[in-house]
């Protein structure tokens, strides 16, 4: 198996899904001849031509838009928003058109495509090129919602998401892109949506976490072994919405202890919602109380970007709460 | 296209000096008759039906028949229609049923979108016809994204979108206008300039001297036309629909006409609007105008008028009678299609309203 990086993974799985099926379409700005500011797409156009990976005017509303008229015609669009800061112009779209379509017409209409959007920080990008805006999307009805952590899934999660017909946030983490590097199975490969992967498995405590915060969680578990004795469980999401909450019970039903971590702000974000659930379905397996580590309730900084990530610190703090309730 | 206001039939049915009636032979000239006298008939009887409670909700298209009826007119069977939520008479003209329409106001179980939206919200994939929805110029963009998609498949199919002059502030008719320059699709843009956006006058939306001459900006086609007269409407877009089958890209129709009536049933106009400017514009409306060409042409007469008017109220009545008899879809269908499959959580939470019904089944009989 090659050995390849995020960006190489993606660019793997699209043009294989390209070549599968001459109904998907890529659109979105400098997607096209310059493949991309993050050059995911590059060398797409120069196989399928302009018809099929479409340079656009710099409007997201324009491209989301677009891309949900081209899915009602039958096509498989694959947009692309620049940064995940950027998607709000095309909110409306998602969120009122895109994610209701199936629903409002009683399945006479459906929406498959897939949003593609670096998101999460730690590339020194402030503010504008640095939000996770998943708990937007997971809270709408009508989308799923993807954020792999490594290669692999990558390429196997977005050819999922192409196939699937459903309107897909498909959220990558940019500071992984060229950082997180693996094995990646070579032409079509496809990882089932709503299936969780247990990428550490412990018996202390188990951390709930997706996208970036998977490799944060890895390193911190690695010293809590070695230097506070704790044995941790981290499950990777990779599907946020349907999430996989069998594996997360059979988990915490093993541990009774659970910490979950993202980088999106804590208020109202995605561990809300994991946690008020495993209170619903698993209180009495619980020894200690949820905790969450999360970027915390301000806009992304600049300065303290990485005491604003969940780190490693404040993990192994978590950690230790956990267990000395 | 033709500069300045296209009218080819006077408000007193006569035609303007110089133009020519389109060619449209007498049995389709009767149908398109047909189908706004329905429209109209159609408004006027679910208008009342609301006030009498037995529906919600209501929006109609009182005097912007010949806009909607006139333009759809123009496209074949494989083309799009786009709506925004007042073109009941583009759906009938396409065959949407009068029972399929009821339904729908009633979102009852034979509703084809399940009772998942209030009245006029319907929707036909069959016909090709769009899924409707309430936000103002949200649809603008995906009839760019449909068109986009047909001239990319190499097809020569055309879409007709529909949306008010106040739809035209909004920035989704700016990109969607944009991106079909940009790509030449073929999409044709009808703005029914109907003068109010609920209370709001044409000249609060925008300082230009009209919609049509927006589309210079985008370097695109734009013509006005008077949206009261069914030729002008039809001649227009049908030059327009050729062209986009030429592949020469988009254009933007604004049709002058009025809303006669109300916003909607949730609205009373008399608190923003005067009587005179109504009545005005009650002298221009497309029926009269179309019911008065036909007659001196002798293609239709008062005998045959009231004959149909008949035939349309014992239509209209039927389709409520059968439909308003019909009861709620099953409130397991209030689960699906929110995603392709029914996930767990909405498997749960479908148990979870089961369980409150039962017990409420259980408490009544005790």
């Amino acid at each position: 198996m090659p050995t390849m990086n995020i960006i190489q993974a993606v660019n793997d799985a699209l043009r294989t899904e390209m070549r599968r099926d001459d109904r998907v379409v890529i659109l979105g700005q400098d997607v096209g001849k310059f493949g991309g500011v993050f050059r995911a797409t590059q060398g797409l156009f120069e196989e399928f031509g302009p018809n099929r990976v479409l340079d656009t005017p710099l409007a997201e509303a324009g491209i989301i838009g677009s891309a949900i008229g081209m899915a009602l015609y039958g096509l498989r669009p694959v947009p692309e928003i620049q940064f995940a800061d950027f998607i709000y112009p095309a909110f409306d779209q998602i969120v009122n058109e895109a994610s209701k379509m199936r629903y409002r017409s009683g399945g006479q209409y459906a929406c498959p495509m897939v949003i593609r959007t670096p998101c999460g920080g730690g590339i020194r990008g402030g503010h504008y090129h640095s939000q996770s805006p998943e708990a937007y999307f997971i809270h709408t009805p009508g989308l799923k919602v993807v954020m792999p952590s490594n290669p692999s899934d990558a390429k196997g999660l977005l050819s999922a998401s192409i196939r699937d017909d459903n309107p897909v946030i498909f959220l990558e983490p940019k500071r992984l892109y060229r950082a997180a590097r693996g094995e990646v199975p070579e032409g079509e490969y496809v990882v089932e949506l709503g299936k969780a992967k247990v990428v550490r498995e412990g018996d202390d405590v188990t951390i709930v976490t997706y996208g970036a915060v998977v490799h944060t969680t890895l390193q911190a578990a690695e010293k809590a072994a070695q230097e506070d004795g704790i044995s941790v469980e981290i499950i990777d999401l990779r599907t946020l919405l349907p999430y996989d909450i069998d594996t997360i019970l059979i988990s915490v039903m093993k541990t009774g202890r659970v910490l979950i971590a993202h980088e999106a702000a804590k208020m109202c974000g995605f561990g809300a919602e994991l946690s008020a659930t495993l209170n619903e379905k698993a209180l009495l397996h619980l020894q200690a109380p949820i905790l969450r580590v999360t970027g915390f309730d301000i806009p992304f900084p600049y300065t303290f970007e990485h005491e604003y990530l969940p780190n490693e610190k404040r993990l192994r703090k978590a950690l230790q709460d956990s267990i000395n309730f | 296209m033709p500069e300045g206001l296209v009218r080819i039939l006077r408000p007193d049915g006569k035609v303007e000096k110089g133009q020519k009636v389109p060619s449209i032979n007498p049995k389709d000239l009767i149908h398109l008759y047909r189908v706004m006298l329905l429209n109209r008939r159609v408004d006027e009887r679910m208008t009342t039906l609301q006030r009498q409670g037995r529906i919600g909700f209501y929006i109609g298209s009182v005097g912007e028949e010949a806009a909607i009826i006139g333009s759809a007119f123009a496209l074949e069977e494989k083309d799009w229609i786009i709506p925004c939520y007042r073109e009941l008479g583009a759906a009938l003209l396409r065959g949407f049923s009068l029972f399929e329409f009821c339904c729908q106001l009633f979102g009852n179980a034979q509703d084809s979108i399940k009772g998942r939206q209030m009245p006029n919200h319907y929707a036909s994939a069959k016909l090709r016809f769009g899924s409707i929805s309430s936000p103002v110029g949200n649809q603008i963009p995906y009839a760019t994204g449909i068109g986009l998609a047909a001239r990319l498949r190499g097809t020569a199919e055309a879409v007709l979108v529909y949306f008010g002059e106040g739809a035209t502030s909004e920035g989704d008719f700016h990109v969607a206008v944009n991106f079909a320059g940009v790509y030449k699709t073929p999409t044709i843009f009808l703005c029914r300039n109907n003068q109010w956006a609920i209370s709001m006058p044409r000249e609060l939306q925008t300082a230009s001297k009209s919609i049509a001459i927006k589309a210079k900006a985008y370097g695109i086609e734009g013509v006005q036309v008077d949206g009261n007269d069914i030729f002008g409407v039809y001649s227009v877009t049908r030059e327009a629909v050729d062209r986009a089958r030429r592949g020469e890209g988009p254009t933007l129709i604004e049709a002058v006409t009025y809303r006669l009536g109300a916003h909607s049933t949730s609205d009373d106009p008399r608190a923003y609007r005067d009587d005179e400017e109504v009545e005005g514009w009650k002298e221009k409306d497309p029926l009269c105008r179309f019911k008065l060409y036909l007659m001196a042409e002798g293609h239709w007469g008062e005998e045959k008028d009231a004959y149909l008017e008949e035939e349309i109220k014992n239509e209209i009545q039927a389709a409520l009678k059968k439909s308003e008899r019909i009861g709620p879809p099953s409130i397991d269908t209030m689960f699906e299609d929110v995603l392709d499959r029914v996930p767990w959580h909405l498997k749960e939470q479908l148990e979870e309203l089961r369980r409150v019904q039962e017990l409420d089944a259980v408490q009544q009989e005790a």
